[in-house]
């Protein structure tokens, strides 16, 4: 390992990394610009410039290996003189518009033109102007304002890999954008917003609507996919004003996707606040007791066995434990939290997970992607695939529809003829996932809620177990889940126990009238049309299909808006917190449960989170326990027979899948953008 | 880039013609396999003698297809070189090279009479379309300055006069002799060898 001097400071380093994090590991902040941990060097903006002994001019220490004996200076007055030279150049044409510039007070520019720039120009001719750029509904531009660090073109063409941003014209007149004038296509088109260091490329939905130093940052988890991805909510009183990530290397490490990130505007439209009780064919707004009273009245003398309840796919640990008790305590054993009707086993906790977990992709060769589309289903899992990928050593094939998922990867057939073969090893493919180290497999949702779901999870398992990707301290088993409250489910139980009916019993159940009551706790995506014969208590934070069906809605909280445990795809244990109250009347949801229990006479033993929280770890010790415990593997799925047909992803249309970004005019217009004005195309294309 | 030019009339489709299929299929053996992007800059020359002198953006888009790149990295690559048209020019491209060395032989003069004579400035095209006047950066025939590039050709050592007579020439529809336009032979000192006058020289 290579020792280097950095201001006198002697520190050893791994070979092959560059001065600049040599001098981070050191403790020394270099100011930066162009450069970025996660993309590749480009080395053009030079304000990292340093000293190096023995060397006739000053390096750029991003793009300068660390060599053993080298004596570095960062903090001479030739080195601050260098970057005051660089900062004069910067600031040349950019624009003094930081009193009305989105990125003012969050501006990398701006912060080390405090250190480094000078208290006037000396620059007296025209600046440059260039006009700005279409990107779409998610992405401002002020071009400006840019100092051509290429982050983004790295951005689009490394992490996302959906190469559309460009560097076009040379010199003063070199302009970054897309050439062309179209909307970009990627999902995680968002982080360029974050990687900008300038306010060149902002917000567009956030444009000009709050600084940075009057939001509230509430730390939380995105519920908008199975990610988990970790997220800081910024707040104005009762108002969220955007979503940022955070970092979490095990996780999304610093990208989001841009569901996650712009469907916040969506939390406050066609938002309940205030109960309501179908009178007269009619939801009319009541008041908490009187919807209490309704359902009183309805389950009065009912049996146990016609009582359902449905768990949508935003609902929290917390709020589903609740029911699950309540449902007990009125003697039913309809539960059911997989919504979408996949065939998960709630049995094997290995069955359900994304075993291998998202940083556990980084040291697989092979993967198998049955039935999914990651790109759609889970964007930021999609990118560590393909950084995976651009790793080198590494194949990937798909079975199910073939789609451009910004990697290599070979579309090896439709359905489950393609898994037979695989499995008997008469597919190509197969000596790829036998010679394979560490194999993987993704089952996507699209291929489990058939209804022959079972059959598919079971004939997955076989593969896992043939190919051995179920070894020791590896398991290359993965469900890819697109439903946060999923997993959680699963966790707690929330299935049909001891003969009780499925979401499909349930839903048939409720036309035949052998289920008299369904309780939707935030369950949108079901077949509402067949509730019409019973009396539907609809429990969530939008006025979506579910309130539509509903006898009585009762409002409760949208992720935001709570402290709830949300398990991801991975399994990992995540807390949302309360970033702003829940609009009006509506109230946290473990606690609507809590109260309807009182009223029904079946008071739930639980008064506090930290009561409903033990009760989660009673009936799973996994929330007890650590955030991420590996899964023990066991049997799951059936040997049934399978249909033949080709599989499809579960997601049709990204930007709208649930009540809160179908709310969204921001989701909206990226429909109209990208789906709106162009023939032939559908809601599944790239 | 300036913007005007996405404002221009853009054909809808852009094929290579089987003549040149053929030429790429030579280019492209020049490179190793898989790096086919190479071959960019050949490509997009004969994409744009092809469509008449300028690329359209179906072009651009029909070399990255070809090349199997995003149409952006061609993009890139066709704004940055001025050799790329990317809006329709005159039959004549005229262009003329202002740096150093042939502003020190007197590209000024070379200039003025382009303007005079056609009536354009830089950038700009003839009413019948006949001639486009560009600026451009050093051709590397410095030794010969100043010089202007009018299609594949340099013509070299000009003045006033002698631009004048290659533009009357070329408006009368003939082919003016390319190369130095005084008695130079090729980049030999004018005036003929003045050293190693006795060496033959072996080709």
């Amino acid at each position: 390992m290579p020792t280097l001097t950095i201001d006198g400071i002697e520190v050893e380093v791994e070979a092959g990394l560059t001065v600049l994090q040599a001098c981070e590991q050191a403790g020394i902040e270099i100011p930066r610009f162009c450069y970025h941990e996660r993309l590749s060097v480009a080395g053009n903006c030079r304000m990292c410039l340093v000293e190096m002994e023995r060397a006739p001019k000053p390096v750029a220490s991003c793009a300068m290996p660390v060599g053993d004996g080298m004596v570095i200076t960062t903090n001479s007055p030739a080195v601050k003189k260098m970057r005051e030279g660089v900062m004069e150049f910067l600031l040349i044409n950019h624009p003094l518009d930081c009193p009305i510039c989105d990125q003012g007070g969050e501006c990398d520019l701006q912060d080390q033109a405090l250190g480094y720039g000078l208290d006037r120009s000396r620059y007296t001719e025209q600046k440059r102007a260039v006009k700005d750029k279409d990107l779409g509904p998610l992405i401002g531009t002020e071009m400006t304002r840019c100092i051509h660090c290429t982050r983004c073109i790295r951005f689009s063409s490394e992490v996302a890999g959906v190469p559309e941003m460009g560097a076009t014209g040379r010199g003063e007149h070199m302009e970054v954008g897309t050439y062309i004038e179209k909307a970009l296509t990627s999902e995680l088109s968002g982080n360029m917003i974050d990687l900008c260091p300038v306010g060149a490329l902002t917000s567009k939905p956030y444009a000009f609507s709050a600084r940075p130093w009057e939001l509230k940052k509430t730390e939380s988890i995105d519920v908008m996919d199975a990610v988990g991805t970790a997220i800081r909510v910024d707040t104005r009183g009762p108002e969220v004003m955007r979503v940022l990530p955070r970092l979490n290397e095990d996780v999304n490490e610093e990208w989001i996707s841009d569901k996650g990130r712009f469907a916040c505007d969506g939390l406050k439209r066609q938002r309940l606040d205030t109960p309501y009780v179908r009178r007269d064919g009619a939801l009319q707004p009541a008041t908490w007791d009187d919807a209490f009273a309704a359902i009183a009245e309805n389950l009065k003398g009912q049996d146990g066995s016609s009582f359902a309840a449905i768990a949508g796919d935003m609902a929290c640990v917390e709020s589903m434990t609740a029911l699950k008790n309540l449902s007990e305590a009125l003697g039913s054993n309809n539960t059911d939290c997989r919504a979408d009707g996949a065939a998960l086993d709630a049995g094997t906790r290995a069955g359900y997970l994304f075993n291998t977990t998202i940083a556990g992709i980084d040291d697989s060769d092979a993967c198998l992607i049955i039935g999914s589309n990651p790109r759609r289903e889970a964007p930021v899992i999609n990118a560590r695939i393909r950084k995976r990928y651009l790793m080198g050593g590494f194949k990937a094939g798909l079975v199910g529809e073939s789609v451009d998922l910004t990697y290599a990867c070979d579309n090896l057939g439709a359905g489950v003829e393609t898994l037979n073969e695989i499995l008997e090893g008469k597919h190509a493919f197969s000596k790829v996932l036998k010679n394979a180290k560490k194999p993987m497999l993704i089952l996507g949702q699209g291929a489990l809620m058939r209804s022959d779901g079972a059959a598919v999870l079971g004939l997955a398992r076989k593969l896992a177990e043939a190919y051995d990707m179920v070894t020791d301290g590896w398991n290359g088993f993965n469900v890819l889940h697109t439903a946060a409250a999923r997993v959680g489910g699963l966790d707690i139980g929330f299935v049909p126990s001891k003969g009780g009916l499925d979401v499909a019993g349930i839903l048939d159940g409720a036309v035949s009238g052998k289920i008299k009551t369904v309780y939707l706790l935030g369950a949108d995506e079901i077949d509402t049309s067949k509730l019409a014969n019973a009396f539907v208590i609809y429990q969530g934070h939008h006025g979506d299909a579910g309130a539509h069906a509903a006898d009585v809605v009762l409002p409760g909280a949208a992720y935001t808006e709570k402290n709830a445990t949300y398990v991801n795809t991975e399994g990992r244990i995540q807390h949302t917190r309360l970033a702003v109250f829940p609009p009006g009347d509506a109230r946290e949801d473990w606690t609507i449960i809590r109260a309807l229990s009182d009223v029904l006479g079946k008071t739930l033993p639980c008064n506090s989170l930290d009561d409903v929280r033990s009760r989660m770890a009673a009936m799973n010790p996994v929330f007890g326990g650590e955030e991420l415990v590996t899964a023990e593997w066991g049997t799951f799925g059936s040997d049934g027979a399978i249909e033949s047909g080709g599989f499809a992803s579960c997601i049709e249309t990204y930007y709208m899948t649930d009540p809160i970004s179908r709310n969204s005019e921001t989701m909206a217009r990226c429909i109209r953008a990208l789906y709106g004005d162009s023939e032939g195309k559908t809601g599944t294309d790239g | 880039m300036s913007t005007d030019e996405k404002t221009i009339e853009q054909p809808v489709s852009f094929e290579f013609s089987d003549e040149n299929r053929e030429k790429i299929k030579a280019q492209l053996a020049k490179y190793p396999k898989g790096k086919q992007a190479s071959g960019v800059m050949p490509l997009l020359d004969l994409a744009q003698r092809q469509s008449g002198g300028w690329l359209p953006r179906a072009a651009m888009d029909h070399v990255a297809e070809v090349l199997d790149m995003a149409p952006i990295r061609v993009y890139e690559v066709a704004t940055f070189y001025t050799m790329y048209n990317l809006k329709p020019i005159g039959d004549h491209h005229v262009q003329v090279c202002t740096n150093v060395p042939c502003w020190l032989r007197g590209s000024d003069n070379v200039v003025s009479a382009c303007r005079k004579k056609l009536g354009i400035e830089f950038g700009e095209t003839t009413e019948d379309g006949k001639f486009t006047l560009s600026e451009v950066e050093c051709q590397g025939a410095c030794v010969n300055a100043p010089m202007v590039l009018i299609g594949d050709d340099f013509y070299e050592d000009l003045d006033e006069g002698s631009m004048a007579a290659i533009l009357d020439e070329l408006q009368g529809g003939g082919t003016p002799t390319p190369g130095p336009q005084n008695d130079r032979k090729g980049c030999e000192p004018l005036g003929g060898l003045t050293s190693l006058k006795d060496q033959k020289g072996d080709g």
